[in-house]
């Protein structure tokens, strides 16, 4: 398990080689990829700055790992998380999940991503034409996170 | 003495992005560290006076209004988390 909080790009190709190597009862990776919009709640996106919680990050998004292998059949997870200055098109934030199948590592993937939305402790400010704002959190995805407590 | 971190929207609101307090008399819970707090005024009280959202964490965990506070926590306030 490793979870890594940076300024720089990543190369999810790598990532996913550097996860998996070795491990030949991986038969399933799954991936996502958060990036940059240049439009949010109807404003151009010109750059962005992400804020974090040194020391709380890695402590929740490692938690929240914890959860999902204690939840489905996984053999690894990696979260790479971008904080300082970003722009759209950028790259943000990478979950990668190794495990036997899919269906297991689809799930955990996605879980991953819902409860690190509400629990990691990352703020974004956008700046736009109307000048820079705090990006408020969406009600969405309180019910996406929500949602896993009720789902096996 | 406990330490207070304020992030993203509070810390610019308050001009402050930490400080060293000590533990007011009576003072146990986060939610009478937050009326100690919110009783400054001013931006402090804007901020924190329960008409914006606010989350806070104690010891780097996400924490409740009733989340005992112990003389050497360190104590975070901030907004709604945006990150991913």
């Amino acid at each position: 398990m490793a979870v890594r909080v940076q300024t720089e790009d990543f190369d999810a190709g790598r990532e996913i080689a550097a996860l998996r190597k070795g491990n030949a009862q991986a038969g399933a990776v799954a991936v996502f990829v958060g990036v940059v919009r240049e439009m949010n709640d109807g404003s151009a996106v010109a750059d962005m700055e992400l804020e974090h919680y040194p020391g709380m990050t890695e402590k929740a998004i490692t938690e929240i790992i914890d959860q999902a292998k204690g939840r489905w059949n996984i053999f690894d997870v990696l979260v790479v998380h971008r904080v300082g200055h970003l722009k759209p098109l950028d790259q943000i934030v990478l979950v990668v999940v190794t495990s036997a199948h899919r269906g297991d590592a689809f799930a955990a993937c996605e879980f991953v991503m819902d409860y690190l939305k509400t629990r990691a402790p990352f703020w974004k400010k956008e700046q736009t034409p109307e000048g820079s704002r705090w990006v408020e959190s969406r009600a969405s995805d309180d019910i996406a996170a929500e949602r896993w407590r009720s789902k096996g | 003495m406990v330490t207070i971190i304020y992030f993203a929207r509070l810390r610019e609101a308050l001009g402050m992005s930490s400080e060293r307090l000590a533990l007011p008399q009576g003072v146990r819970d986060l939610d009478s560290l937050r009326a100690v707090l919110t009783a400054r005024g001013g931006a402090w009280a804007s901020e924190l006076a329960g008409s914006k959202p606010v989350r806070a964490a104690v010891n780097q965990d996400m924490a409740q209004g009733d989340t005992r506070i112990v003389d050497g926590d360190e104590i975070a306030f901030f907004p709604p988390v945006t990150g991913g």
